[in-house]
């Protein structure tokens, strides 16, 4: 993962709730083995409508998209989040996420930021009387800037997402550290193991 | 030691680290794989050249893209098939167990699980899916990941998580006749909403709970993700100790009954704080269904579909006309009246032995309106089996629903099985979200009874309607 410090670049305006990551990318993009190339399906239905939000000229490159609530709930799909980076995205704001999106943008660097839904309405309101607007995210700083409008809101995220954002740690490394402490925890577990229960083929093996 | 809930329990049995201002460091007893989560996380093990930690707590299975055409018919889709060659491949070079299309051990990861008595009470499981929820009802720490935490978990068996808060959902009373483990489910996601749940596992407690099977059990726990919660549990009593007593998972004799003695162990003690309570009283719920396309837009059977002014909130008020003009209706318009083109009997939500007995019961000596297609996919091969040794396929067969292979079928449409555009489905699955079934189709989620009957009447009707 890339370390994130500065975002800046225009918004989108999605002024939906419930925005679920069956609508983000349908499931017909989810035979893919790649983890590349999902951005052409991203919201693909809604896309069709010519009056869709993202198929506006003037939100064209945006790269923060601004959401209603409950961004990202449903399917555990992490492709909604390769779609939303594929496309350009790197940063979304809503008032609330889902649980799973929320932790599968943070492992690619995604950032999310929670706002109350009345600043996101205030940026609906920015960005939308000019589509060109600079929006900038500090994740150092934790704060999101509209610096021409003289807006800014401070965001919470949790140190330790905020840390890996900024060092562009991975996961596996960090946890691959704790080798010693996993292996002792498996020494004293006693919990059941799939050992023995299967043949090579899959059949059970009886009696167990 | 203070009175823990069920969750600590199973939390603090697994914490293999919690360093101060990280996320704990977690332990994962049992990791569930199919196709579509997990070629991504192979891919990147192999990228970075790490193995899978423990194959013996792996175990991986076929069912999201999987047609359930007759097993001798090919995978037509060659992206499909490609993604289940991917699993064959990545299981085989990982020495993971894998059952493919067709296996006897086949089915839909989260049905599989507990009928092979993998799934146990005190584990941690996880799956890159988010219905792995369903395992809680075997008081089983379960939750759905991302593919890069599947890529976790096969390189570490752990994984990083931020605790979450507790909730106790408490049915009280006893729920009428009629009104299936599905309604009550629907009622859960109703009362909470969908982002209600989020940040909390929840334990489903009450009479109304407890008097379920497990296969009841396993409905409710399947769509606490639908409230936003990604995971539900259920305590351990007896009817879970008789569930997995002889499953191939699990030892037998004295050697079973010890387990059994410890999982006895796994339910909150009395006394235990939970951080949010909800009571829902079973006496008032109905058959139901949801009219909507987000699963806590729920309504009654002998309901109307409502109406934007039903709401003050501006949001909802949006939010309910946007999903009206999706589906295709009017306010005020009788359920009973909404004709449908297509039922759709499957799921992990609804696929399990006990769920096509019970839509049998009422397709038995009845036919299928001429309007609509009726389908029928058991949750697995293990249940395809038991079904077929009771005779219900045939029961299906003659009163013209198709009985299909096992997979998730209908639920996504990954598969061949979707819907067209504008076409309406009374369907077992979990989630109503638009296009979910096919593009442009229009889902209705119900219990297998009121699919049922719903198939028999060529409109919403529950099992009375069709008997009278
Ligand atoms: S049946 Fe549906 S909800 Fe369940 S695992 Fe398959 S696709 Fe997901």
């Amino acid at each position: 993962m890339k370390p994130v410090r500065l975002l800046e670049g225009t918004a989108v305006p999605l002024e939906r709730s419930d925005v679920d990551t069956d609508q983000i990318i349908p499931s017909d993009w989810l035979k893919r083995v790649e983890r590349t190339g999902f951005g052409r399906g991203l919201f693909s239905e809604w896309r069709d409508d010519q009056e869709f939000v993202l198929n506006r000229p003037e939100y064209f490159g945006a790269t923060m998209l601004v959401a209603g609530p409950r961004f990202g709930t449903g399917s555990s799909r992490e492709h909604a989040v390769w779609a939303l980076m594929d496309y350009g995205f790197t940063a979304i704001i809503a008032p609330s996420f889902g649980d799973i999106f929320r932790n599968n943008a943070s492992k690619q660097g995604l950032v999310i930021v929670e706002l109350g839904i009345t600043d996101v309405e205030s940026l609906w309101t920015l960005v939308k009387a000019d589509p060109s607007l600079l929006v900038v995210v500090d994740v150092e700083r934790l704060c999101v800037e509209v610096p021409s409008a003289g807006w800014e809101r401070t965001f919470t995220l949790d140190s330790m997402t905020r840390e890996r954002l900024l060092n562009g740690w991975d996961d596996i490394s960090l946890t691959l550290l704790r080798e010693d402490e996993i292996s002792s925890y498996e020494a004293t577990s006693d919990a059941p193991t799939l050992q023995g229960l299967f043949d090579q083929d899959g059949h059970v093996v009886l009696p167990h | 030691m203070s009175a823990q809930t069920l969750f600590e329990k199973i939390w603090d049995q697994h914490v293999i680290a919690s360093p101060s201002g990280e996320p704990t460091l977690l332990y994962i007893d049992l990791h569930l794989v199919h196709e579509v989560t997990s070629p991504q996380a192979f891919d990147g093990l192999r990228l970075s050249n790490r193995s899978v930690r423990r194959p013996d707590r792996t175990l991986a299975t076929a069912d999201h893209n999987v047609p359930t055409d007759p097993l001798s018919t090919p995978v037509n889709d060659p992206i499909s098939r490609r993604q289940l060659e991917a699993l064959d491949e990545n299981c085989e070079e990982f020495g993971i167990t894998l059952f493919p299309r067709g296996h006897e051990n086949q089915g839909i990861v989260h049905v599989i699980g507990p009928e092979l008595g993998v799934t146990q009470p005190g584990m941690t499981i996880v799956c890159g899916d988010s219905h792995t929820s369903t395992h809680g009802a075997f008081a089983a720490l379960a939750f759905g990941i991302g593919t890069s935490e599947v890529e976790h978990v096969l390189a570490t068996q752990s994984l990083p998580q931020q605790r979450p808060k507790t909730m106790a959902v408490t049915i009280v009373g006893e729920a009428p006749p009629g009104v299936t483990a599905k309604d009550l489910v629907l009622a859960i996601v109703a009362t909470l909403g969908t982002g209600g749940g989020a940040g909390y596992v929840i334990e489903y407690r009450g009479d109304a709970i407890t008097n379920l099977s497990m296969e009841g059990r396993m409905t409710i726990c399947n769509m606490s993700i639908e409230a936003g919660a990604r995971a539900g549990l259920v305590a351990v009593d007896e009817t879970t100790i008789d569930y997995l007593r002889g499953r191939p998972g699990v030892p037998s004799g004295a050697a079973f009954e010890e387990r059994a003695q410890h999982w006895r162990t796994y339910l909150s003690d009395s006394g235990a704080i939970f951080d949010r309570e909800v009571t829902i009283d079973a006496a008032a719920l109905t058959p139901s269904l949801t009219w909507g396309t987000n699963p806590a837009q729920v309504v009654a059977l002998d309901g109307v579909i409502p109406s934007p002014d039903d709401f003050d909130d501006v949001d909802q008020r949006g939010v309910t006309e946007r999903a009206l003009a999706y589906m295709g209706l009017t306010p005020g318009l009788s359920v009973r009246s909404i004709p449908v083109d297509v039922v759709f009997i499957g799921s992990c939500t609804n696929s399990r032995i006990e769920d096509l007995r019970a839509a049998a019961q009422v397709a038995r000596g009845n036919h299928v309106a001429a309007s609509v297609r009726a389908l029928v996919v058991p949750g697995s091969h293990r249940v395809k089996r038991q079904a077929e040794e009771e005779g219900l396929d045939k029961i299906f067969l003659a009163a013209g629903f198709e009985w299909r292979e096992p997979g998730c079928s209908m639920c996504l449409g990954m598969n061949p099985d979707q819907l067209l555009p504008g076409q309406r489905c009374a369907s077992t699955s979990n989630r109503n979200f638009e296009g979910r079934q096919g593009r442009g189709g229009r889902t209705h989620l119900v219990s297998p009874t009121v699919a049922a009957a719903t198939a028999i009447m060529g409109r919403f009707a529950s099992p009375n309607d069709v008997l009278s």
